[in-house]
């Protein structure tokens, strides 16, 4: 069989701070293959993102793996120094983060800052970079290339600025590239363009993509797979169909409630989760979204449910579904 | 094609807005500049014929018709207003008079014999406080947090605390008086350049280097050092591509305010060491009561300050990529 | 996989629905987001703020509780005890000694005058202090009135209260303040002599030119702070318009800029009065600060400078005492902006 792209395996991630440990990512284990595009789904600080950076290794100080595997591309992430992550950033492993108005330097010119990761990964010239970052311009669909590389962030849109992002990120055909709420930051018109770009990026360079957002709106157009995180744990994990037709857990099935329809009746209430966010210092013994979940039972307050899997493909953690098999004699699986 | 080609209609017209943008800040600029020489021009005219009595009444060694006659000779006899202008347009032609105290000599005369001694012990304070400065906030932000950057900013911290006065007065008893190892007075040989220029070079070297190392802690927590580092650039490269050329701008702006505390600084340490310098004139003139020392004093100083800070205004506008287009 | 169960001995009941209480319990409230409680926490966790708090309150101490225990005033000249060396005698003193009677020591020697140094020390960090307060809280109250009132106005009021402060602002305060100082020096003395005004005479034109030369010089920057600070409060009443999320957002909004534009105006003036002692200092030192007998800090700094190769202990303890009190107040407005104000933490 193939190996996988990218298999992490119990990871467990804290952040040392002043404050104490916030303990971000408490066991979480999910693959991927090539190819595959995998949402990540959660609110903030359910560890979405840091997921992802510390498959970049961009969770140094103050952030310790504390255990666990991480195999990406054929490396074993979590014994990698710090000279053979500068190797795989923006090589095999490329990140579009959020703002790009803030994530571009705003001193020097696109040029330069394209040019920049293709000498930093190939053997090209200077003038051979250029000549890259004016195709990657015109694949992102950038119109006056030349123009543009001359010029700086801030004279470009929101919508170019991403655009230029996606075109550093797969500058040297990264196998993998993560995006980090991307769109979070535009106008939602501008939103739907970026979404197609990369769709059709995917499907041209045949690259894999975590999609890291809290908007159920954009997976559901572009992920295959997705993975709901709460409180640093995957509660839930499934194809798209699963997730959005047959959610198992009480959170899933609350965002899935809470997206407002077109076909919504006027006077038909929008339906939040209540309740806050888990205090990831502290984080309570048992499932972390038991407080603020309905049909919170005893148990739940007191241990994490283990998995249950419902399918080949999908699976969940909650008491409610073990529930059932107990009452069945505890048959297991 | 992907993703349909976008056309970016709204950076073409600010492209084309940046001269002009440019140039009204200029003229804003240097109008303000103007206003402001002008003002301290006014003021301080005013404010020397607020003493009453005039400059020679305190001299008890003439009697009253030779005091009249002085002041007819200086025109002090005539309204205020009149000599207001009187004195406004000639200053403007470069005529500032004649020194009250100092029989003979023109103000002006006085004033630039005397400017390149200050404007020497200025020049070569600020580049020390530059060569200094922002290594050492480099240094201090980069090892944030240990050793180095502790023992830094504690150095630094002192180094804004102690006045220049306070400094020079301590360089002269310990190096001067006590050890006796560097000359007190005057600026006739390399070595008695040593304590001067180190009393004005402190408050400077500490503030750039605290101003250095928070712009660069600063600049290190924006987003695009996350991008550079994503891209798999090494830190030393971030920190001197990225970093230092987005720090770097406040200290840019410093440049101004520190010209005048050099300035503030000089006048303490020329008395303090003897040097015959602008600053000292202008201490001795007050003492004096020299009136048109001080009215010449206080506005081509004025004026150097200004104009300092007005280029380097400009020139910050020009440099930072961003500005243009405010 | 294996059996999930062995060792967790799960009972029917566990899986009852669990009441609201108990969900409660296990809901840990977050420390509270009172803006002051969450600055004073950060405040005192601060090692050098609280080391430089420590200091202030000593200095504090120094200057206005210990001269009414000391035993000499600072006006108080003793004959034959001038210019001793610390913990010398004068002859008058020696006698006393030797006959029995116990002579408090000059612990910082005397001046030329054979006053007891150190309670003038101590006057002079009163007199440098209570300058750096008053100045501070003047600065304060005209530059915030003007910031404030520019900011509520708007419109062409503002842009012409401005237009005057950015004019005030390049002009090189130094230069000014010197030849304020000189020209209210006069007038001011004259109009102490006159009737109702004998209190100035007391504290010394000298004195009274400060202040107003320090706050007609000053207010300029705090006007500034106190104007954009107002009109952040004003633009986050669009902002909460533009809202649909309701009330609830807004008012904690407004609450926690309100709070936040206090901040920043006290951590201002508390490193405005760092800033008035060393003008005052200085302006000692070009003798423009206060009249003698009053002693200031700069005053007897300046004083010393003359005999500073035979009486050293009267020129380093002044200069001494004056970098401290600067360095100190520094540091303490320092980590109370560390501590209220929000951007620069993470």
């Amino acid at each position: 069989m193939k190996e996988k792209l990218l298999e992490i395996k119990d990871e467990y991630l804290s952040f040392f701070t002043p404050a104490g440990e916030v303990k971000a990512l408490n066991g979480v284990s999910f693959s991927m293959e090539e190819g595959e595009v995998l949402g990540i789904v959660g609110e903030s600080g359910s560890g979405k993102s840091v997921t992802a950076y510390s498959l970049m290794g961009l969770t140094a100080y103050p952030g310790k793996l504390v255990s666990g595997t991480i195999r990406f591309n054929g490396h074993q992430v979590e014994t990698m120094t710090e000279k053979e992550f500068r190797k795989m950033r923006g090589n095999e492993v490329s990140i579009i983060f959020q703002d790009p108005m803030t994530s571009l330097n705003p001193v020097y010119t696109i040029g330069n800052q394209i040019r920049e990761v293709i000498l930093l990964h190939t053997d090209k010239t200077k003038k051979e970079a250029q000549e890259r970052a004016k195709e990657l311009l015109e694949l992102v669909g950038i119109n006056e290339p030349e123009k543009r590389l001359k010029q700086y962030p801030h004279e470009l849109s929101g919508g170019m600025r991403q655009r230029v992002m996606i075109a550093i990120a797969l500058a040297c055909e990264p196998k993998l590239l993560i995006a980090d709420e991307p769109t979070t930051a535009l106008d939602v018109t501008i939103q739907a363009q970026i979404l197609e770009l990369m769709q059709e990026l995917r499907e041209k360079l045949g690259m894999s993509i975590i999609m890291i957002t809290h908007d159920l709106g954009v997976v559901a157009s572009m992920c295959e797979k997705i993975a709901v995180m709460y409180a640093g744990h995957i509660i839930e994990y499934g194809t798209a169909d699963e997730i959005f037709y047959s959610p198992k857990h009480e959170y899933t099935k609350g965002l899935i409630r809470s997206i407002p329809k077109l076909d919504t009746e006027e006077d038909e209430r929008l339906v939040p989760i209540e309740g806050q966010p888990v205090d990831l210092l502290n984080p309570p013994k048992g499932c972390p979204f038991a407080p603020r979940c309905a049909s919170c039972m005893k148990i739940c307050l007191d241990q994490m449910p283990p998995k249950t899997e419902l399918s080949d493909t999908h699976y969940s953690h909650c008491w409610l579904l073990q529930k059932d098999q107990f009452e069945e004699g505890g048959r297991g699986l | 094609m992907c993703g349909g080609v976008v056309h970016d209609t709204n950076s073409k017209r600010k492209h084309r807005e940046d001269g002009s943008e440019l140039k009204k800040y200029i003229i804003k600029r240097l109008a303000l500049g103007i206003a402001s020489i002008f003002v301290v021009a006014t003021l301080t005219f005013f404010l020397m014929n607020l003493v009453p009595g005039g400059p020679f009444v305190a001299e008890k060694s003439i009697s009253k018709a030779a005091q009249e006659a002085l002041e007819a000779k200086y025109g002090l006899d005539k309204p205020l207003l009149e000599r207001y202008t009187t004195y406004m347009s000639d200053f403007v032609k470069g005529d500032m008079g004649f020194s009250l105290r100092q029989r003979g000599r023109t103000v002006s005369d006085i004033i630039f014999s005397k400017f390149p001694v200050s404007a020497g012990l200025a020049g070569i304070a600020v580049v020390l406080a530059l060569l200094l400065g922002i290594p050492l906030g480099c240094i201090s932000a980069y090892n944030r947090g240990k050793f180095a950057d502790n023992f830094i900013i504690v150095l630094a911290t002192c180094g804004i605390a102690i006045p220049s006065f306070i400094s020079s007065v301590l360089l002269l008893y310990t190096f001067g008086s006590r050890l006796n190892i560097l000359p007190t007075v005057g600026l006739n040989t390399l070595s008695s350049y040593i304590m001067p220029v180190t009393a004005l070079a402190i408050y400077p070297t500490a503030y750039i280097t605290r101003l250095m190392r928070s712009s660069l802690l600063d600049v290190m927590g924006q987003d695009y050092i996350r991008t550079s580092k994503a891209k798999g650039v090494s830190s030393f490269k971030t920190l001197f591509k990225h970093a230092l050329r987005n720090a770097i701008l406040p200290v840019v702006t410093y440049v101004g305010p520190m010209l005048a505390g050099l300035m503030t600084g000089s006048f303490v340490v020329e008395k303090i060491f003897t040097i015959p310098g602008l600053g000292r004139e202008f201490v001795s003139s007050i003492t004096n009561r020299d009136y048109t020392m001080i009215m010449g004093t206080t506005i081509v100083l004025a004026t150097l300050i200004i104009t300092a800070n007005v280029i380097v205004d400009i020139l910050y506008k020009i440099i930072d990529p961003r500005i243009k287009l405010k | 996989m294996s059996n999930k169960f062995p060792s967790l001995q799960l009972k029917e009941e566990d899986f009852l629905p669990a009441s609201a209480e108990e969900k409660q319990s296990l809901v840990i409230m977050r420390k509270s987001v009172n803006f002051w409680a969450d600055g004073m926490r950060r405040l005192r966790k601060n090692k050098i703020a609280i080391v430089s708090l420590f200091f202030i309150i000593m200095i504090i101490i120094f200057a206005y509780v210990l001269p009414s225990f000391w035993p000499y005033s600072y006006e108080q000249q003793i004959k034959y005890s001038e210019n001793l060396a610390p913990f010398e005698y004068g002859r008058m003193e020696q006698e006393l000694i030797d006959a029995g009677e116990s002579v408090f020591p000059h612990i910082c020697g005397t001046d030329k005058l054979g006053r007891d140094f150190a309670v003038r020390l101590m006057m002079g960090t009163r007199i440098s202090l209570s300058v750096g307060l008053v100045c501070a809280a003047l600065v304060l109250l005209v530059g915030a009135t003007y910031g404030a009132i520019a900011g509520f106005a708007g419109g062409w009021t503002d842009n012409i209260m401005m237009r005057i402060t950015d004019i005030l602002y390049t002009i090189p305060d130094i230069l000014l303040i010197i030849i304020l100082s000189m020209a209210l020096k006069p007038a001011l003395e004259s109009l102490a002599a006159r009737p109702g005004f004998g209190w100035m005479q007391k504290m010394g034109p000298n004195l009274i030119a400060i202040f107003l030369v320090f706050v007609l010089l000053y207010w300029v920057g705090m006007a500034r702070i106190t104007r954009s600070q107002v009109l952040i409060l004003k633009e986050s009443e669009y902002v909460t318009a533009a809202r649909a999320l309701g009330a609830s957002g807004g008012r904690i909004v407004k609450k926690h800029l309100l709070t936040n534009c206090i901040g920043t105006l006290i951590v201002t003036t508390t490193l405005q009065i760092p800033s008035a002692i060393f003008t005052e200092s200085y302006l000692s030192f070009l003798g423009l600060g206060v009249a003698a007998p009053m002693p200031s800090l700069g005053s007897l700094a300046t004083d010393a400078v003359k005999g500073m190769n035979t009486y050293p202990h009267l020129l380093i303890l002044p200069a001494v005492m004056i970098s401290v009190i600067i360095l100190v107040f520094n540091l303490f407005g320092d980590g109370l902006r560390d501590a209220f104000d929000p951007k620069l933490k993470n």
